[in-house]
């Protein structure tokens, strides 16, 4: 049972213990009298109760790079964080574009510290050149496709996905960049671009993705998920488009709410990450989306790469950052939100855009799945990197001070986190 | 005091007061940027290689002042020119000179760039010349390391700051300006690919620094995105700038560029940008005509203009080596004890 904590769930917010059976919560009231003997009893005296979080957008690395995270290893950093389920992004070695490749995942996911969904990829290999068979990965669960870490440059190939996908209730969710005009940039294209001699990305090879597939979406009503936005104008085009009645929705990453371009004046690799780090103008729209609704979920972007592959040149180092342990508190600390609103962006918004809600998202009440998450909303750390449970250590956010940790994590009734330590 | 410093390091007797001037540098143990250095940073090494010019002219060209010290020049990209100036700079000086160069090193074999450097660490040198086509790589090294100077010899786009101090010094001393003068009120305009420009970014800053107006001239697709921050003004009529200009700074032109859909043409480049004798005639007489070298003749300048009176370009070259002797003076000098910072 979870004693002494406040649930927050889409209900709203109340003081009550909880109970749990069988990987079921059982009774949610107000207070529990006698326990049976036996009876695991998590203390949450101070701190408030959710449905776990999800996590849209997580590179476990398994198969093919495994030196960089397993999904053990990332599934332990994700329970650590708070989520208890995360979708797998495809791009893997082999890419998860085949019946075989999410099998072996969800395999892989049956073990883990946190339920794990892959998600497919639209075109086989990543390639952007074939469809990969969509149909045959939806009827193992998959329910979002992507070529995520490149988005599918060919106009009419990905319109035919969309009208392939939609009649299997699917989501496409496209990692915006425009190949051709972003042009191998290592970073934001601007002043700082310019000062340090970096070739950069306009924010604009992210906003024309999104305008086409806008265009796209309303073309053939497909239903569209934007990952990562980074920049205003994606945001202010994405509330445009939901404002006309279009079905799409948009996470954006923490480090896009609390790191600028100027990061990289260090040429410390850590701060290569793509869609780039932008500038304070791109942090304040991204806050803004958060409040108003334009962004439907905050998705960490976790991508673990070892030290050897971050020690090169910048402009040789893979772009990619941890982000599944810090994503919570950095948005209990960065964020001018309640709390309602921010567990809303990391739980059951996400859930229900990864199709996740029959497990996942709560609400927080009997014969509802036991995916938990118990936060300590006050509780000051200071992140540092060598305690992650993550294989790799690319975390930009070394020595930062963040408001409100992660006490106890349940998944499907077993306490995987309790205390802020993994228990297995 | 000055006297014993200059027995010690074996400098002629220029009138500098080393000590109160390594005061100034206690902070500099790297030397990055030429943001490092400041305007009487500069001013300071342009006064230190008027020693080192006197030194390169002797029968024997060289001072005990590095005696006992390693320096190893680490060039990832090839560079015969810088490598063998720095390298004779150290010579000069009497430090120990290795070489490392990337065909020759292990990173073939997979050893990251941070493996490689620690390991030259750990082979006990105090400075690294270091090169590298990437951008930053210097200041990766340096954060990496615990000790050593490190040199940035040139990196990617971005800096180049000894060129930009062997130019100050060519400019300063061709017109014979005064040392406190820097280069106030003075015209420089930097033509060509400023985008790609390791040179170009160490030139803006250190010719603003000492008080120049600078004017880059270029087709705005070899231009950075944004100047945003950079005290320049920018043109793209050469023909209007060049009378109005005390120096005219010619960038070497890469063929590639016109792959990347940046320039139609090399002929139309030089049509447009190329500092061609018609062109060179506009300038006043004593104008100084730069390049970085080396020389692409007939593409950014005419083969007649880069060996005309104005152009100091041999100059660049020769002034390199006592320039680099200042620098590494700064850094490494023994009995300046810049090492605490
Ligand atoms: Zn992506």
């Amino acid at each position: 049972m979870i004693r002494g904590g406040r649930i927050v769930d889409p209900g709203g917010s109340h003081p009550a213990d909880v109970l749990i059976q069988d990987g079921v919560i059982t009774s949610v009231t107000a207070t529990v009298g006698s326990v049976p003997a036996g009876t695991v009893v998590l203390d949450a005296s101070g701190c408030l109760v959710t449905p776990g979080l999800v996590d849209l957008h997580t590179h476990l690395r398994e198969p093919g790079r495994e030196e960089a995270e397993t999904v053990e290893t990332g599934s332990r950093a994700a329970a650590l964080g708070g989520y208890t389920a995360v979708v797998a992004m495809p791009n893997t070695e082999p890419a998860m574009d085949s019946a075989a490749v999410i099998r072996q995942v969800q395999h892989l996911g049956a073990s883990a510290l946190c339920d794990v969904h892959p998600a497919g990829a639209i075109t086989v290999g990543r390639e952007g050149r074939m469809l990969a068979p969509m149909a045959e990965m939806a009827a193992l669960g998959v329910r979002i496709f992507t070529d995520d870490g490149s988005g599918v440059q060919d106009s009419r190939l990905m319109r035919r996905a969309m009208e392939y996908a939609s009649a299997l209730g699917v989501t496409l969710a496209q990692h915006c960049e425009d190949a051709s005009l972003a042009g191998g940039g290592h970073m934001h294209e601007g002043e700082w671009s310019s000062r340090l001699g970096l070739a950069g990305q306009p924010a604009e090879a992210e906003e024309l993705m999104v305008m086409r597939d806008l265009a796209l979406a309303r073309l053939t009503g497909a239903k569209m998920h934007f990952l990562h936005l980074s920049t205003a104008r994606s945001l202010a085009m994405i509330r445009g488009a939901k404002h006309s009645g279009l079905a799409v929705t948009a996470e954006v990453a923490p480090h896009h709410f609390t790191l600028t371009d100027e990061c990289v004046a260090t040429y410390d690799s850590v701060y290569k990450v793509n869609p780039p780090l932008r500038t304070a103008g791109d942090i304040e729209a991204v806050k803004e989306a958060l409040a108003d609704g334009t962004a439907d979920a905050i998705a960490t972007d976790h991508a673990p790469h070892t030290a050897e592959a971050k020690e090169a040149p910048f402009d040789q180092a893979p772009p990619g950052m941890l982000g599944l342990e810090t994503a919570l508190g950095l948005a209990l600390t960065e964020l001018d939100l309640p709390a309602e609103r921010v567990f809303a962006l990391m739980s059951w918004q996400p859930a229900a855009i990864a199709g996740l809600s029959a497990g996942h998202g709560g609400p927080v009440e009997a014969g509802r799945p036991a995916n938990l998450c118990v936060v300590d909303p006050d509780e000051m750390w200071t992140v540092d990197p060598s305690a992650s449970a993550s294989r790799s250590r690319n975390n930009p956010y070394a020595g930062r001070k963040l408001r409100g940790r992660v006490r106890h994590t349940v998944l499907h009734g077993e306490p995987v986190v309790i205390d802020g330590e993994a228990q297995r | 005091m000055t006297d014993v410093r200059e027995t010690a390091t074996g400098l002629p007797g220029a009138a500098i007061d080393l000590a109160e001037m390594a005061g100034r540098h206690r902070g500099h143990r790297h030397l990055l940027s030429i943001a490092d250095l400041g305007a009487e940073g500069i001013t300071d090494v342009l006064r230190l290689t008027d020693s080192f010019v006197e030194v390169s002219r002797r029968a024997i060209p060289k001072v005990p002042a590095l005696r006992g010290k390693t320096v190893v020049s680490v060039f990832f990209e090839d560079s015969t020119r810088t490598r063998l100036s720095f390298e004779t700079a150290a010579r000069r000086l009497s430090a120990d000179v290795m070489t490392f160069s990337a065909s020759s090193s292990s990173l073939n074999k997979g050893e990251s760039l941070k493996d490689t450097v620690q390991t030259i660490q750990a082979m006990g040198v105090d400075g690294l010349v270091v090169r590298h086509s990437g951008s930053g790589v210097p200041w990766q090294v340096a954060g990496w390391l615990d000790g050593p100077s490190v040199i940035n010899a040139g990196d990617g786009w971005h800096e180049h700051p000894t060129q930009a101090l062997l130019d100050c010094y060519t400019i300063t001393r061709k017109l014979g300006l005064a040392p406190e003068a820097g280069l106030s009120g003075r015209r420089i305009a930097i033509v060509g690919d400023i985008r790609h420009s390791r040179v170009a970014r160490s030139d803006v800053l250190a010719f603003t620094a000492l008080g120049a107006e600078v004017t880059l001239v270029a087709p705005p697709t070899l231009l950075p995105p944004s100047l945003a921050g950079w005290p320049v003004s920018v043109s793209h009529d050469l023909d209007r700038v060049l009378p109005t200009l005390d120096v005219v700074y010619v960038l070497r032109l890469q063929r590639e560029r016109m792959l990347e859909a940046l320039l139609p043409s090399i002929r139309e480049y030089t049509a447009t940008y190329g500092l061609t004798r018609r062109r060179a005639a506009l300038l006043e007489e004593d104008a100084l005509i730069m390049h970085p070298g080396p020389v692409n003749r007939g593409v950014e300048i005419a083969a007649e203009v880069a060996d005309q009176p104005g152009s100091v370009i041999t100059a660049q070259v020769s002034n390199g080596v006592a320039v680099r002797m200042a620098v590494l003076f700064l850094l490494l000098g023994s009995g300046v004890d810049l090492a605490v910072a």
